[in-house]
């Protein structure tokens, strides 16, 4: 058994997930740098198009955002068959431990927060999860953010609003309607509206955290350069382009807008998606009448 | 014609610096909350976990009015110039 984990086609698929998990992001960095315009000193711009599709209604564009969030589904299918990749009852490999630990935090989460009958949204939940860290992730390596677009973090909303509307609709369109009426048949307009309200918060939130911090950054950048060109300008020679203030000071505020910010959104915009799915869905309505249905079938 | 352009971009600054007024909320908002886990921290250490986690979804609602100013502030300062001015020179050239 030993001999047969570490034997070569093993092996060999192993380096064959790891390559398709960094050949996707080194694709992305080699389009940025071959498409990307020369501009003069630093920008900010929102997603590049990359071509246009003609279509009958509305032309439909390929954006960076998308190819990126295409990159990144690539990125964590390839990651998860690692991660998977020679399990047994016996654990033998370290990735596996890894892999038990993000099923069993998901689990408990979901079943903390939603449960026992919304089991399974586990595997939902830690896609969206995923997705939307390793997006914000992506500026690590230097390439646009997905998450920093709206048409992306507002689609995923509008599938939790999808999701909430099903789950509301289960205990009947009655019931769903009277949940308007809550307390007092007045409120009917406000309850609409916040019925609406909450797949665009949810959108706005993700998207305007990430986007705040990208552009914070780029402010920061254009100061520091302006700092030190006004601090070193008057000396001579290579001396005056040195970027004395450019060198670290920026990965510090990176640390907290990049990698603390983008994961932190990750977990909010996952706990805001089990917490309105599962307020949703009352069960005890559900049961009862599941119960009536059943003992009205059989008269 | 470059005075109303003017005009146009100035207001879109001022509008911008005006909207992101609401930060004072969320700020004072996040404050008190983070305050309060602090105190719930110090009179019970075992429950941290799950102070925190509240505490940080918590934080993450009440930013979202900030965040609607923010939105506003970013599509004031990098979309409604433009838009504004191709306005402003369309009428001015249909006028004519």
């Amino acid at each position: 058994m030993k001999l047969n984990k570490t034997s070569r086609n093993f092996k060999i698929l192993d380096a064959f997930y790891i390559a398709m998990m960094i050949l996707p992001i080194i694709f992305g960095i080699v389009l940025q740098v071959l498409t990307k315009p020369v501009s003069e000193g630093i920008a900010i711009t929102g997603a590049r198009v990359y071509f246009t599709i003609p279509m009958p209604v509305q032309d439909f564009p390929i954006t960076e955002s998308q190819v990126n969030s295409a990159i990144v589904m690539v990125v964590i299918f390839f990651f998860c068959l690692y991660i998977t990749h020679g399990m047994s009852k016996k654990i033998e490999l370290k990735r596996q431990h890894l892999a038990e630990m993000i099923v069993e935090k998901v689990d408990s989460l979901v079943k903390e927060n939603m449960g026992e009958y919304f089991m399974g949204f586990a595997p939902f939940i830690i896609a969206i999860m995923a997705l939307s860290a390793f997006s914000s992730l992506l500026t690590l390596f230097g390439l646009y953010p997905p998450t920093s677009d709206i048409n992306i973090v507002g689609g995923w909303a509008v599938l939790v609003f999808f999701l909430i509307t099903y789950y509301k609709m289960k205990c009947g369109p009655i019931n769903y309607l009277k949940g308007f009426a809550e307390p007092v048949a007045l409120l009917a307009p406000i309850n609409f509206i916040s019925e609406f309200a909450t797949p665009v918060s949810m959108a706005f939130r993700h998207y305007g955290n990430v986007l705040s911090g990208s552009v914070i950054s780029v402010l920061l950048g254009s100061a520091l350069a302006g700092l030190s060109s006004m601090v070193l300008g008057n000396l001579p020679g290579f001396l005056a382009d040195v970027p004395l203030f450019q060198m670290g000071i920026p990965a510090v505020l990176s640390i907290y807008f990049d990698v603390f910010s983008g994961c932190l959104q990750a977990f909010i915009f996952a706990m805001l998606t089990m917490m309105y799915v599962g307020g949703a869905f009352d069960l005890e309505t559900y049961k009862q009448k599941k119960a009536r249905k059943s003992a009205k079938n059989k008269q | 014609m470059e005075l109303a352009i003017g005009i146009i971009l100035g207001c879109c600054a001022l509008g911008t610096g005006i909207a992101m007024i609401a930060g004072v909320g969320p700020g004072i908002g996040e404050g008190n909350a983070v305050a309060s886990a602090c105190e719930a921290i110090a009179r019970q250490p075992e429950s941290k976990s799950s102070v925190t986690t509240t505490m940080l979804m918590g934080c993450a609602i009440a930013e979202t009015t900030g965040l609607y100013a923010l939105v506003i502030a970013i599509l004031l300062i990098f979309v409604a110039p433009g838009l504004l001015v191709d306005l402003l020179v369309n009428t001015m050239n249909g006028l004519k």
